[in-house]
């Protein structure tokens, strides 16, 4: 990605950005579960792209191949195993005090996040991982050095983390006996 | 690259890690009584090898696998203090799992699991660690809190739990994720070094990190305005299970909070400790007052557990890093008077029927006189009456307040426990003046009950009237502050 010309890089990132937080918009608020999942995919493609435009290839293509791919089929395998009776469920109150007091405070925090991040001047420390030094030795040989060298203790936990997600869904779903 | 010898630093977590996966097999393999026993017995073993493995830790200070897990006295105080709740909790888990037909393997390996998330999540200066052990806590004890499958209500809690817990995850990492963006660190340490140097303070998005830290851990610590769950999960969760949530995971998420505020951002207290001010009055006010009006213990012992992590927030937000050591000995305190309090409510319950209703506890003083007298030592403790080590825990908290001259904080503390001391009372005076109003069902009657009340009692009591060298132990824990 280096080599792109910095305004047509900006458009596509403000094009992206748009379309990921419109379509997580849309996911929450469909009514309809498979809906809402297809919207999610929409997001997640959008979010590889913004990946790309950072350089960070690897985590784009694990993205696209991971989320928008095998999650997304597990999700949607889920939707229509348990067969959810949509439209039967009580409509909601289209406007109550918790929802208002909820969406208030939301729209503030992101005004203020939003304010943030255009106040925004670079402070911060410059890593050692530049885009030339990327292109030279290769995003995944970055990540993979990254993850199995420094980060190792944390990725060791990390399978923790997941095995204790396994033994979760294995104990929670197994049949009742009685 | 990391040297093979770093490993035997992290040899509690090994064990832990181990045993757990140990207790999977046996769990997968054989059903039953007996190998239920098994599991418990070998549970036991685990917890106090690896608490021998800690102990032996203490003195310790290193920084291991490339600055990202750290091993000093603060964190092995912590450790000690998870997994004493760990073998409590296993003690009274071997008849309560029986009782309640719940699939024992999976449950002590979860509650191992748990134990391993908060002590990575509590010795580590760098966020992505802490996050990761904060997030193997957290699912360990989301899916234990499901475990009785066929109550609704543990259900219930399991479910509302995960979903709340989820969401404040999300702002926790979105904190970080601030944090890092303004300032390119996720080493405490090195964060400080930089905070000293350079005045991130002006940067919005910086506070706007911060502020996100404090939302994802005031939800862990339950504090107001984040305390909606703490009731229903505290109540509908199996009892050893909140026994385990109230004081393991309480401690756990204020020993992370007080490392990533005390080592990272003390030199900007003063932007923090206002809000931090606020939350601690709400969250004692709140806490005491709606435990007022409730007439189900559990739910009772919840909104205490909230008002309790008032308290230790009074000290917290003193910033005073000499007094830090207060929080820790309130900790270490708390874990004895909630989990001894749980093991009555336990007790007094049955397969399916827990009787945690106040009624229930009409005239135990006459019907069963000892377990009477425990719980009234517990609930006076938790009061803060002297000579009991709850006294002690709050002397030191609010004497910090006092000290850093945040009078106003300490005059609300001690007028908080005024009102505290009228609920504890209520179950006592109902224990011992009032007729039992409907004919009452045996007590589960188990020497283990027995051993681990008196546990309690004898460390309440012995913290109470000599806290010197508990308090030394933690003022050493809390050196690293310094």
């Amino acid at each position: 990605m280096i080599g792109i010309d910095i305004g047509f890089k900006w458009f596509i990132f403000v094009v992206t950005a748009l379309l990921a937080t419109g379509s997580s918009l849309m996911m929450v608020t469909r009514k309809n579960p498979i809906h809402s999942a297809l919207w999610l995919i929409v997001t997640f493609f959008s979010i590889a792209i913004i990946y790309v435009l950072l350089n960070a290839t690897f985590i784009a293509v694990a993205q696209v191949m991971v989320y928008a791919g095998a999650i997304m089929m597990l999700v949607l395998f889920v939707i229509m195993l348990i067969h959810l009776e949509w439209g039967k469920a009580q409509p909601a109150p289209k406007y109550s005090f918790p929802k208002l007091m909820g969406g208030l405070i939301t729209v503030m925090f992101f005004l203020q996040v939003l304010a943030g991040i255009m106040a925004y001047t670079n402070i911060g420390k410059k890593d050692t991982y530049t885009p030339e030094m990327l292109a030279s030795m290769g995003n995944t040989q970055a990540i993979g050095t990254l993850l199995y060298g420094k980060y190792v203790f944390a990725f060791e936990i990390a399978s923790i983390l997941l095995l204790v997600g396994i033994i979760g869904a294995v104990v929670l779903a197994k049949k009742i006996k009685d | 690259m990391i040297p093979a010898s770093e490993f035997k630093w992290i040899l509690p977590e090994i064990i832990l890690t181990g045993w757990a996966l140990v207790l999977l097999l046996i769990g997968g393999f054989s059903k039953g009584a007996l190998s239920s026993r098994i599991s418990g017995i070998l549970c036991l073993v685990g917890s106090f090898s690896a608490l021998f493995c800690t102990l032996n830790l203490w003195g310790v200070n290193i920084d291991i696998f490339n600055k990202l897990y750290t091993i000093d006295d603060y964190g092995t105080f912590l450790k000690v203090v998870f997994l004493i709740v760990l073998t409590l909790v296993t003690i009274i888990s071997f008849r309560y799992t029986e009782r309640e037909g719940i699939a024992s393997g999976e449950y002590y390996s979860l509650l191992m699991f748990g134990v391993l998330g908060m002590m990575v999540m509590v010795s580590s200066h760098h966020f992505i660690t802490i996050f990761i052990g904060l997030e193997v806590m957290s699912l360990s004890i989301y899916i234990l809190c499901g475990l009785l499958r066929n109550n609704v209500k543990s259900v219930e809690a399991s479910l509302k739990y995960f979903l709340l817990g989820a969401f404040a995850t999300a702002f926790l990492l979105y904190g970080i994720a601030l944090i890092y963006g303004s300032t390119g660190i996720l080493d405490l340490v090195e964060l400080k070094r930089y905070l000293l140097t350079k005045q991130p303070f002006a940067v919005t998005m910086f506070l706007a990190g911060i502020g996100l830290l404090i939302v994802g851990f005031g939800f862990k610590i339950a504090s107001v305005p984040f305390h909606m769950w703490t009731p229903d999960v505290y109540q509908g969760a199996p009892t050893s299970i909140t026994a385990y949530m109230a004081t393991g995971v309480k401690a756990a998420a204020f020993g992370a909070l007080v490392r990533v505020f005390y080592t990272a951002l003390l030199p900007f207290i003063c932007g923090w400790s206002t809000i931090l001010w606020v939350i601690a009055v709400l969250t004692m006010c709140i806490g005491n007052i709606t435990a007022l009006v409730q007439r189900d213990v559990k739910r009772l012992l919840a909104y205490s557990s909230i008002a309790h992590a008032g308290y230790i927030l009074v000290a917290f937000i003193t910033g005073d890093r000499e007094f830090t050591s207060s929080i820790l000995f309130y900790l270490l305190v708390y874990t004895f008077m909630n989990i001894g309090a749980f093991t009555v409510v336990i007790m007094l319950g049955r397969n399916g029927e827990e009787n945690t209703d106040i009624d229930s506890y009409a005239g135990l003083g006459v019907r069963r006189p000892f377990i009477a007298l425990c719980m009234s030592i517990f609930l006076l403790s938790l009061a803060g009456i002297p000579p009991l080590a709850g006294f002690a825990g709050k002397f030191y908290v609010i004497s910090a307040a006092v000290k850093s001259q945040y009078y106003w904080l300490a005059v609300i503390a001690v007028l908080n426990s005024v009102v505290a001391a009228y609920y504890y009372l209520r179950i006592i005076t109902n224990m011992y003046f009032k007729e039992p109003i409907r004919e009452l069902g045996v007590i589960d009657d188990a020497p283990q009950y027995g051993f681990v009340m008196l546990v309690c009692v004898w460390a309440l009591f012995h913290m109470g009237i000599f806290p010197r060298m508990f308090i030394l132990l933690a003022q050493q824990a809390t050196r690293i502050f310094l």
